[in-house]
């Protein structure tokens, strides 16, 4: 049955060889040549009526017609290849965009953690007042992990960076301290080897390390024999017991290559108010976040009690362990996603607006075809083949594109970044992707073909026939194009305003006071620890020497150390008092950083009060400090704070610091947040292995990187440097600048794109309609009306068109910006600068898009319009 | 379908049961290979020219039993050297041959016993 049909002609071929036989037998009988022929043809009856009755025997009728009505859109698509091409292209963007940022969504907000049940994973922390996760102290973890009844597991991990011991050198790695069932805790087990015994995050267990799979792979060279062997972390040898499987990832760690437990403690790490580490835990069957929550704060408050800590800020907190891997990104996705719904709507509009002036123009054909028989059902038939053609086509563009933005987008996030995102790794064409692109699919294609059905069902045919395409015509589409268009502009509106409002919030970002001149200053990270330079002493010798080679390069006016280069976080936090004023273990918590004499006046840092530091001070001379202006506000209202004190517990050690200068604010933390109080100790009271090299040169800072790398390479081939950038690479490269950066570039893509849509949309009701009027406009201007007035005719009704779109827009936009005001930085959804820019663009593109046709209008030769047809 | 009628009068017209043309055809080519021209011809003769073939239905005809598969068909050379379309029957059209013969005649013998026991209708349900 499903072999190929005999062809019609074959079967033609066949009655053609059936009256030549019956002719030759005629004539053999004795007929004449003529008469043999006639006779048979004659005899057989009805030759098409046999050729019909075959065709339709082989076919079913309902098949057919489609065959056939697929051959006349694609005939149709061909013949109008403006309109197609414009129509499949607009449809590819808008499906493109959508599926592209859907995938990002899909990835990021769906399907974000790569372990067991994700939902039950939970970050289970302190909480106070200022910051609503704050980590844990070790005797705390402890307790909370003996006293929780609400997870199976609870589990802490805390960075580290060790300098890995290489044959060609030192070189700092990235390593995660952790406890002993932190693996079960996700639900990953090891690939090679084994997870942590029970015994080994005991105080004094075994030096045993777990590699990341891309350790293994590099470190070594993927061989199973790798277990068993040892590697030296700073400076001590580490089994490794066990290979973590390549899908694991674990975000908040970022490319951390060694695991090992945490069986090893500092003094200060012992105390109780050393909070150092942060907390997951897995809810057990039932639970829910609510009670687990009560729960934990109930235990939180009860330790407190009990061991007399005092200030009354500090909780639990607990909340899902996704919500801390992608909460940054949520706002932005979703945002991003709604830009590409509006654009494919945009694209939707635009495309069923064309395919409505198009079956328009076609009136008659439609008009005629129904006279000479063809039924309603045939003609939407034919409407519904055109619409799913070109959403087919459309959306198998869209696809393509999507692939094309997905690859770009996924380039366009920096590595360090992409290391925290590893749900970046499951964007891309795959099963959800492609469902998502086929429910777009199908309902553009719904669009798209009841758009003419809907048109169709208002219309007598009848009507076609007689008035032609003259007059009143196209009243209902001009109807129900202009409808169309003042959505279409709407849209545009508001994606513009969008990208408006994210544009103006990176420039403001960009532009934040940062108390220091990022230009011509170039920083590398410098660890010391490899080096010989054991006593502080030798470290402070080191310290000057770098200094002092650096410094001498040609083209370096001067180089400083810190502990961490400013614009990255508000991290290295210190908890301060201040002698001779009551202290209840208040959270006074202010950014702390170690900096050398030279620091900062190589920022270029303004000095309010007092002095810099000098080589003056060091390990033998009186503990001073420099503070920042909001910290002199904040806790020195009034005051000067020169000459007072503060204290804290500087390395396990309590220690009182005399302020000898105060700073205008340097932005340590990120540039999205007020800035902290922060202090300032001397590097060589405090003495740091790991640390920050800022360089100010008169020129490109960026040439000098490699010198400064080389030289410090020269001073001690020990010394390790990694992360050499310019400052300003630095700025740029943090997570606040770069999810800024892509959302007003996105957005503003999309606004583009809106605009030139809808614009075009505009153009096309406008001169649609111009056609349709001619006549009149030749009635009009025979009966006197001048070019002016004509003009004003048409522009009327494009502004009109214009103005209801801006008006829906704009209130659509103050909406839609006060819904994403998360991403909004320093600027207001309603900020009158951006809106009245935006219509003011909208309005000069409206006013082009209409102007052309109204220049055609105003150009009609009465004579010609009144004579034509 | 399978309409047939006699050459000499329109009145005289019978009207036949369905699958009898069918029948005829794979009666017909019982002998050997025929193209649908001589087919028709045969039919023709053999009938002592009493019925006439539609040639549309016959082409049909044959169509719809080549598709069951009761007959194949190929292009071949008649004998006066024209191209012709033969058919021949298949294993599976030889069952059917015999099959529907038996049938037919089971058929035209019930009719008979019908048609000729006019006094006893309840012979009908012998």
């Amino acid at each position: 049955m499903f072999k190929r049909k005999r062809s019609t002609d074959d079967f033609a071929e066949e009655i053609k060889a059936h009256l030549e036989l019956e002719a030759d037998e005629l004539k053999r009988e004795g007929l004449s040549e003529d008469e043999a022929r006639r006779k048979a043809r004659l005899e057989f009856g009805n030759v098409r009526a046999a050729h019909e009755r075959f065709y339709l025997k082989n076919r079913v009728a309902g098949l057919d017609h489609l065959a056939q009505d697929m051959k006349f859109a694609i005939r149709q698509l061909v013949k109008n290849p403006g309109f197609s091409i414009t129509a499949i292209l607009v449809l590819a963007l808008g499906i493109g965009a959508c599926v592209a940022i859907f995938g990002f969504v899909d990835a990021a907000l769906l399907e974000p953690l790569p372990f067991a049940n994700p939902d039950r994973l939970m970050s289970v922390n302190e909480s106070s007042v200022e910051s609503p996760r704050w980590p844990l102290s070790y005797p705390d973890y402890l307790d909370w992990q003996r006293l929780n009844k609400s997870f199976t597991s609870l589990d802490v991990y805390g960075g580290r960076g060790y300098l890995l011991r290489t044959p060609s050198g030192a070189e700092p790695v990235h390593g995660e301290r952790v406890s002993g069932s932190f693996f079960q805790t996700l639900g990953v087990h090891p690939m090679l080897g084994r997870d942590f015994y029970p015994g080994e995050n005991r105080p004094g267990g075994p030096n045993v390390v777990i590699l990341s799979y891309g350790a293994w792979l590099n470190r070594f060279g993927a061989r199973d024999d790798a277990i068993g062997q040892t590697v030296d972390l700073d400076k001590e040898a580490y089994t490794v017991i066990g290979v973590l499987p390549r899908e694991f990832s674990f975000a908040p760690s970022g490319d951390a290559e060694f695991w090992v437990p945490l069986n090893n403690f500092s003094f200060h790490e012992k105390s109780r108010t050393f909070y150092n580490f942060w907390g997951i835990g897995r809810l057990h069957d039932g639970v829910t976040i609510q009670t687990a929550l009560a729960e934990m704060k109930a235990i939180a408050e009860q330790l407190k009690r009990q061991y007399g800590i005092t200030g009354p800020e500090l909780s639990a907190s607990v909340v899902p362990l996704s919500e801390i891997i992608v909460g940054d990104v949520r706002p932005i996705l979703l945002t991003l996603l709604g830009g590409a719904g509006l654009l494919l709507l945009i694209a939707c509009v635009n495309v069923g607006s064309l395919v409505l002036a198009r079956s328009e123009s076609r009136r008659r054909e439609i008009a005629v075809r129904g006279a000479l028989g063809a039924t309603r059902a045939r003609l939407m038939y034919q409407f519904v083949t055109e619409g799913l053609l070109l959403a087919g086509f459309g959306s198998l563009g869209g696809v393509m594109v999507a692939g094309v933005i997905m690859k770009f987008l996924g380039h366009l996030v920096p590595k360090d970044m992409a290391l925290n995102m590893p749900f970046l790794g499951g964007v891309g064409l795959n099963a959800h992707t492609g469902t998502f692109a086929a429910v777009m699919a199908l309902m553009v294609s719904l669009l798209l073909a009841a758009t003419p059905i809907w048109q169709l069902s208002f219309r007598e045919l009848r009507d076609g026939l007689a008035d032609g395409d003259r007059g009143a015509a196209g009243r209902l589409w001009r109807r129900l194009g202009a409808n169309l268009v003042v959505v279409e502009l709407a849209v545009a509106v508001v994606l513009l305003a969008g990208a408006g409002l994210l544009g103006k919030s990176l420039y403001r970002l960009l532009h934040v006071p940062l108390g220091f001149d990022p230009n011509h200053l170039a920083t590398a990270q410098v660890n010391t620890s490899g080096t010989v330079s054991k006593n502080d002493e030798q470290t402070v010798v080191l310290y000057r020497e770098i200094v002092r080679r650096v410094s001498r390069l040609p083209g370096v006016e001067s180089a400083g150390m810190t502990s961490m280069l400013p614009v990255q976080c508000n991290c290295a936090i210190d908890r301060i008092h201040f002698p001779g004023r009551p202290y209840h273990g208040q959270h006074n918590d202010v950014d702390e950083r170690h900096v050398s004499a030279e620091y900062l006046p190589t920022l270029k840092a303004r000095l309010l009060r007092g002095r810099f530091f000098t080589e003056a001070d060091n390990s033998s001379s009186p503990g001073v400090a420099v503070i920042n202006q909001a910290l002199a506000k904040k806790y020195f209202p009034g005051e000067d704070p020169i000459g007072r004190r503060i204290a804290n517990d500087e390395g396990g050690n309590p220690s009182i610091w005399e302020i000898v200068g105060v700073v205008d604010d340097v932005r340590e933390g990120p540039l999205d947040v007020e800035t902290w109080p922060a202090e300032y100790f001397p590097i060589n009271q405090t003495r740091e292995h790991y640390f920050s090299l800022a360089v100010r040169t008169g020129q490109d800072a960026g040439t000098l990187l490699p010198v400064v790398v080389n030289t410090l390479h020269q001073i001690d081939a020990e010394l390790s440097v990694s992360d050499e950038a310019t400052m300003n690479e630095k700025i740029d490269g943090t997570q606040t600048a770069l999810l800024h950066r892509f959302s007003a570039w996105l957005v503003g893509g999309f606004a583009a794109l809106a605009l030139i849509l809808g614009v075009v949309g505009l153009y096309g009701v406008i001169a649609y309609s111009v056609n349709q009027r001619t006549r009149e406009i030749g009635v009009r201007m025979a009966l006197g009306a001048q070019r002016s007035s004509v003009y004003r005719l048409i522009m009327r009704q494009a502004a009109w068109l214009a103005v209801a779109g801006l008006a829906i827009g704009l209130v659509c936009s103050v909406g839609t910006s006060v819904l994403t005001r998360k991403l909004l930085f320093g600027v207001q959804a309603w900020d009158g600068m951006t809106l009245g820019g935006v219509a003011v663009l909208l309005g000069l593109a409206s006013a082009v898009a209409s102007f052309l046709p109204a220049r055609r209008a105003a150009s009609v030769n009465p004579v010609e319009a009144l004579r034509a047809e | 379908m399978g309409r047939m009628a006699t050459q000499k009068s329109v009145d005289d017209r019978i009207a036949l049961l369905q699958g009898t043309l069918d029948l005829l055809i794979l009666k017909t080519l019982v002998l050997g290979p025929c193209h649908g021209q001589g087919v028709a011809r045969l039919i023709q003769r053999r009938s002592e020219e009493v019925f006439f073939v539609d040639h549309g239905s016959l082409y049909l005809a044959l169509q719809r039993l080549e598709e069951k598969k009761w007959i194949s068909a190929k292009w071949g050379v008649s004998e006066n050297n024209r191209k012709a379309r033969f058919y021949s029957l298949t294993a599976k059209g030889r069952e059917q041959l015999v099959e529907k013969t038996s049938e037919w005649a089971r058929l035209t013998k019930a009719m008979g016993l019908i048609l000729s026991n006019q006094v006893d209708p309840s012979v009908e349900e012998a």
